[in-house]
């Protein structure tokens, strides 16, 4: 070490002009040691200047990320092993999150009034940049949602994840298994279409069907006697602002339990 | 002893910058002081020590040497630091290497009763001078440990993994995997989109959304009450009841047989009922085969 710390000491005196290159790269290299560069990425980040892969930095890139921090620092090897989880709880959570910009997205386009609902659908599919696609993403990605939501549920049955003192946890994801099939529901009626409303009034039958409080669940939910304008503005105000914040309050129990209950379960 | 506490303070500064000690240390010993008047304590920091040892059993009253350490710091209590220089020597790196920082460091912010991270520190190095009771104790809370985390010394380490990268490699996979499949099932397939709502005209079939085709197709063989509200109704409770009735505590499958048998069976039960409702049922909810779909209907859901 003492015999090359003076060679690397001594820069090389440099005649002419610096290639243009290294300009940039001398810039990038200060830009990343400023005050700005260096409140945005935590210690930790790998975009950070001098970042060097070790335990402490492996550590402080989940510490100092908000989003990453709904992990812990180290999880339990089997945890991570696909067979055990199959990703489906990360998943739906990942899809909420997909379907919440997606479903942004078609906000934009769309009034909840039976007059101009089924004209804004149309205007949709065939005038608005990509609004096929994302309405495709939206309705698929619902459909997929409600499919690893049930299978996360039937993967923390066969792994006993249900288990002291996991118990609360359990109950805390049926609610969310409820709110998502819900949430798919409510969205089902928006496109205003024969499949749509006619879908509603056959699942909406089995509410008129449950004693003493099915007729006035039946007429809340509905808003009247049949179908219509009323029921539109309810279940698209069910869609886009209640159900949704009602699942995030749950999700950040189910998250934040999971933490506390000791991490993912198991090994079996 | 008619001094008041703020003139016991300016004495002990005036008599600590006499000394010749640095501005921290003064003052801390002249607060320290002044806390002692205030408590009708001797002043004087050697006066102090010995009315505490007289207080004290004679097997606590020796000066601690370096193997008593442990046992001298368990005391509770925090202490004002009055004399960190004068602490036997042997005391000085066993603190340090507690707390990071030496006894003289750490006197001041004890004796502001700053809540700083040197407890220990300071602990250590009363157990050997002979310290002081502080009027309040100004703790971080730094965390809540278990008793089994501490005593439990034999328990086995659990094979762990840093999160990053081990399992956040992993999801963004899974999570682009997931984006890669919507995409091209959205870039090829199209979702439905029918003729404009009327609720006077009822298309045959008439079906619920796929979820609850399931339950549509149970109210084949049921009455409505039974199939639309019995069964749905008892398997919510069942679900949500099911940690408090399956009270096997293991997890290994082998020893959960009848739950793994009970729930398969319900898997399946609902996973045919929900593709005979789906893709087997045509107009009047009428059996018919997959293939007897028109192919514009097939995506229908």
């Amino acid at each position: 070490m003492a015999t090359k710390a003076p060679e690397k000491k001594a820069p090389e005196k440099k005649t002419g002009f610096p290639k243009p290159g290294e300009i940039l790269g001398e810039q990038w290299d200060k830009f990343r040691e400023a005050q700005l560069w260096k409140s945005i990425f935590r210690p930790g980040s790998i975009f950070r200047k001098g970042h060097q892969d070790s335990p402490k930095s492996r550590a402080y890139v989940v510490m100092n990320n908000v989003l990453y921090h709904l992990h812990p620092v180290k999880v339990k090897r089997h945890g991570i092993r696909l067979s055990y989880t199959l990703c489906l709880g990360g998943l739906s959570f990942f899809l909420f999150i997909f379907l919440t910009i997606t479903g942004i997205f078609l906000m934009f386009f769309y009034r909840p009034s039976t007059e101009v609902v089924y004209a804004d659908m149309t205007a949709l599919h065939t005038q608005v940049a990509f609004g096929q696609l994302v309405r495709n993403l939206h309705r698929w990605g619902a459909h997929l949602m409600t499919v690893t939501v049930f299978l996360h549920m039937a993967r923390v049955f066969y792994t006993g994840a249900y288990k002291p003192p996991r118990e609360f946890n359990w109950i805390v994801g049926v609610i969310l298994l409820l709110v998502t099939v819900l949430l798919a529901f409510s969205g089902y009626l928006l496109p205003w279409d024969q499949l749509a409303i006619w879908a509603v009034t056959v699942g909406t039958q089995f509410a008129l069907e449950s004693p003493i409080v099915g007729r006035e669940a039946y007429f809340v939910f509905v808003g009247g006697g049949q179908i219509g304008a009323t029921t539109l503005i309810r279940w698209y105000t069910l869609h886009v602002l209640f159900l949704p914040f009602i699942i995030v309050a749950f999700m950040a129990v189910h998250f934040w339990r999971v933490r506390k209950d000791g991490g993912i379960s198991g090994p079996l | 002893m008619a001094e008041s506490p703020d003139e016991v303070y300016e004495r002990v500064l005036a008599e600590e910058k006499g000394k010749g000690s640095s501005p921290p240390v003064a003052e801390a010993r002249a607060k320290a002081a002044r806390h002692r008047a205030r408590k009708g304590l001797p002043t004087d920091p050697a006066e102090a020590a010995k009315a505490e040892a007289a207080a004290k059993p004679a097997a606590e009253q020796a000066p601690a040497p370096a193997g008593d350490h442990e046992a001298k710091a368990e005391e509770p209590a925090e202490t004002t630091e009055e004399k960190p220089q004068e602490a036997p020597s042997e005391e000085k790196p066993a603190a340090a290497a507690v707390a990071k920082a030496s006894p003289a460091q750490a006197a001041p912010a004890q004796a502001e009763g700053a809540p700083r991270g040197r407890g220990a520190a300071a602990r250590a190095a009363r157990s050997a001078a002979g310290g002081q009771i502080a009027p309040e104790r100004m703790q971080r809370l730094l965390a809540v440990v278990k008793p089994e985390a501490i005593q439990r010394v034999e328990r086995e380490p659990i094979d762990r993994v840093n999160t990053w990268p081990h399992l956040m490699a992993a999801e963004a996979v899974a999570l682009l995997a997931v984006t890669v499949f919507l995409m091209l099932f959205s870039a090829f397939i199209n979702a439905p989109f029918r003729e404009m709502a009327n609720i006077n005209q009822t298309p045959n079939p008439s079906k619920a959304p796929w979820y609850f085709l399931g339950l549509q197709e149970l109210l084949r063989y049921f009455h409505p009450q039974v199939a639309g509200v019995l069964i749905p109704q008892w398997l919510i409770v069942g679900f949500f009841a099911t940690p408090y009735i399956d009270r096997n505590p293991s997890n290994k499958p082998h020893e959960r047989k009848l739950a793994i048998v009970m729930f398969t069976i319900y898997l399946l039960f609902f996973a045919v009922l929900t593709i005979v409702g789906s893709l087997f049922r045509g107009p009047g909810f009428n059996w018919i085969y997959p293939w007897q779909i028109p192919i514009v209907r097939i995506f229908e859901f």
